[in-house]
């Protein structure tokens, strides 16, 4: 398999590599994939007013599953929310130069980044 | 010590400076007389497996013997039955062959081996019909290593007069093989995984109790006794036999000396991480061969931090087709342990200070990945993954 440089460069020094505490109010938790199929991805983004101000990974997956939440931890920190939503895994397999076999690693980040968000919207919304 | 250090012997082998010697004169001194090295290869190739000089073809391979032997069986006794046998962990050659043979109307019942890989006489047994002409289980298995009782498999399809054929690429040279006394109909192997050259391999055909008879899947000219036609290939048959010569001179040693290299090799990882498991049948494995899954750590994400060993994984994600390993499914010990599979291969030029160092990359990056893994820190955690909701969207 050949990997792009980009990919190398994450997955041997990968952005972000933690996590945050689920429990806390600022904190947004996706948590997408399933063992079975070789790709889980834990994502988590810390919040103030409606910028991410902070983001968390972990990833069981391949290379280009670990450089494609890696990267989105990096895009996403200082944008809104919405901006955050609106990242396409398109754009992830154009920086990382994902060949086809690899996509859906860049659809299950952008599904993380979406469960992310909905989480943290989802523990503070108020109710009426 | 060079890198990237070897460590995948099962997939090939690098050819024995030894046999590439025997080889070259058979390249500078030009003659289509095959008589000038007929007695030695036939011999040597016989010795090995306990057949005489006169039931070995020589074919491109064992994927070649493979077609040969399922097919031209198929098509000999077609008429007193149309039903074979075989085992869900065979190589592809053989489940591939016996895909091609089902469109041709016949059926094939595969066998799910135990988890350990292996496949019974008992297995077999239960399976067999009046129609069943063809018998078909490797003799051990490239990914894991699991061998198979073939003395009692091959016991029981005499008795019955089913033809039993046995894929024994990885086990010849590697552990005693004895078409005889183990009940054998066909065999076949390879020269590239007994440290011989790519593109040749043998056919041992039994001539009596029973005379098996194959129809010929290469026509052209009736060598080989009319079953495979095809000019031979004398540099790499020279090759193929001195490879054979050396692997029955070495094969006790050698098999010490890789059972204790791969003893260590297992301790010294399992002693330095937990949840590490070995895939295969511990008591009846190749010397060579030790498949090991590390659970929370997915195997293509492994290999790419190991990079100064060649090794292969189990995990879909090296797949093209991004199934995982059909042997370690047939095993049923679960898709998670195929992502997390990696294949250590050990060989003839394998080193004690070579595996030091790759157990020193394996568990660093083991280590590595762990940190990063959300299972392993669910694990951590205390919690049970299996109760887990999980959102899959493919």
């Amino acid at each position: 398999m050949a990997y792009s440089d980009k990919v190398l460069d994450h997955y041997n020094h990968p952005r972000n590599v933690g996590s945050m505490d689920k429990n806390s109010a600022e904190v947004g938790t996706g948590v997408v994939g399933a063992p079975e199929c070789g790709d889980v991805m834990k994502l988590q983004i810390q919040v103030e007013g409606d910028t991410i101000v902070d983001a968390k990974f972990k990833t069981f997956g391949c290379g280009s599953a670990i450089a494609s939440s890696s990267l989105a931890t990096e895009w996403i920190k200082g944008k809104t929310l919405d901006e955050a939503g609106k990242i396409r895994n398109t754009e992830i397999v154009e920086e990382l130069s994902l060949p086809p076999v690899k996509i859906h690693c860049s659809v299950l980040a952008e599904d993380a980044i979406k469960s992310a968000i909905a989480d943290y919207k989802n523990k503070n919304t108020t109710d009426r | 010590m060079k890198t990237p250090i070897y460590m995948d012997y099962q997939a090939t082998t690098p050819v024995d400076p030894r046999v590439l010697d025997t080889m070259l004169p058979y390249f500078r001194a030009f003659s289509t007389a095959s008589s000038a090295f007929q007695p030695n290869a036939w011999l040597q190739i016989g010795d090995l497996i306990g057949a005489s000089s006169k039931e070995i073809i020589f074919t491109s391979g064992s994927t070649e013997g493979i077609n040969l032997s399922l097919k031209g069986v198929a098509e000999m006794y077609g008429s007193k039955g149309k039903h074979i046998i075989t085992s869900e962990a065979e190589h592809k050659a053989v489940l591939d062959t016996c895909k091609h043979l089902e469109k041709q109307g016949y059926e094939v019942t595969y066998l799910a081996p135990d988890k350990t890989g292996r496949t019974t006489a008992e297995d077999v047994a239960g399976a067999m019909r009046d129609d069943t002409i063809l018998v078909t289980i490797m003799w051990a298995n490239n990914e894991v290593g699991t061998v198979n009782p073939i003395r009692e498999i091959g016991a029981l399809c005499h008795e019955r007069g089913v033809i039993f054929h046995t894929d024994a690429t990885q086990a010849v040279g590697k552990i005693p093989v004895d078409v005889e006394a183990d009940h054998v109909d066909l065999l076949c192997l390879s020269a590239h995984k007994i440290y011989g050259p790519k593109g040749v391999g043998a056919l041992y055909v039994r001539r009596r109790n029973p005379r098996v008879r194959l129809v010929a899947q290469m026509d052209g000219g009736g060598h080989e006794r009319g079953m495979r036609s095809g000019t031979l290939n004398v540099p790499g048959i020279v090759g193929l036999g001195e490879a054979c010569r050396l692997c029955a001179e070495e094969l006790e040693p050698e098999t010490k000396r890789l059972n204790a290299l791969r003893a260590k090799f297992e301790k010294s990882i399992k002693s330095r991480l937990d949840h590490v498991a070995i895939n295969g049948n511990e008591e009846h494995r190749l010397p060579g061969c030790s498949n090991m899954s590390f659970a929370y750590v997915e195997g293509e994400s492994l290999l790419m931090g190991i990079s100064d060993l060649a090794v292969s994984s189990g995990s879909a994600c090296t797949s093209a087709s991004l199934e995982p390993s059909h042997v370690l499914r047939s095993m049923r010990v679960g898709d998670e342990l195929a992502h997390s599979s990696i294949r250590f291969g050990l060989g003839r030029f394998t080193t004690e200070e070579e595996l030091e160092h790759a157990a020193k990359i394996v568990i660093a990056e083991v280590e590595r990945l762990r940190a990063m893994s959300p299972l392993y820190e669910m694990v951590q955690e205390g919690i049970d993954l299996s109760t887990v909701q999980w959102q899959a969207e493919h």
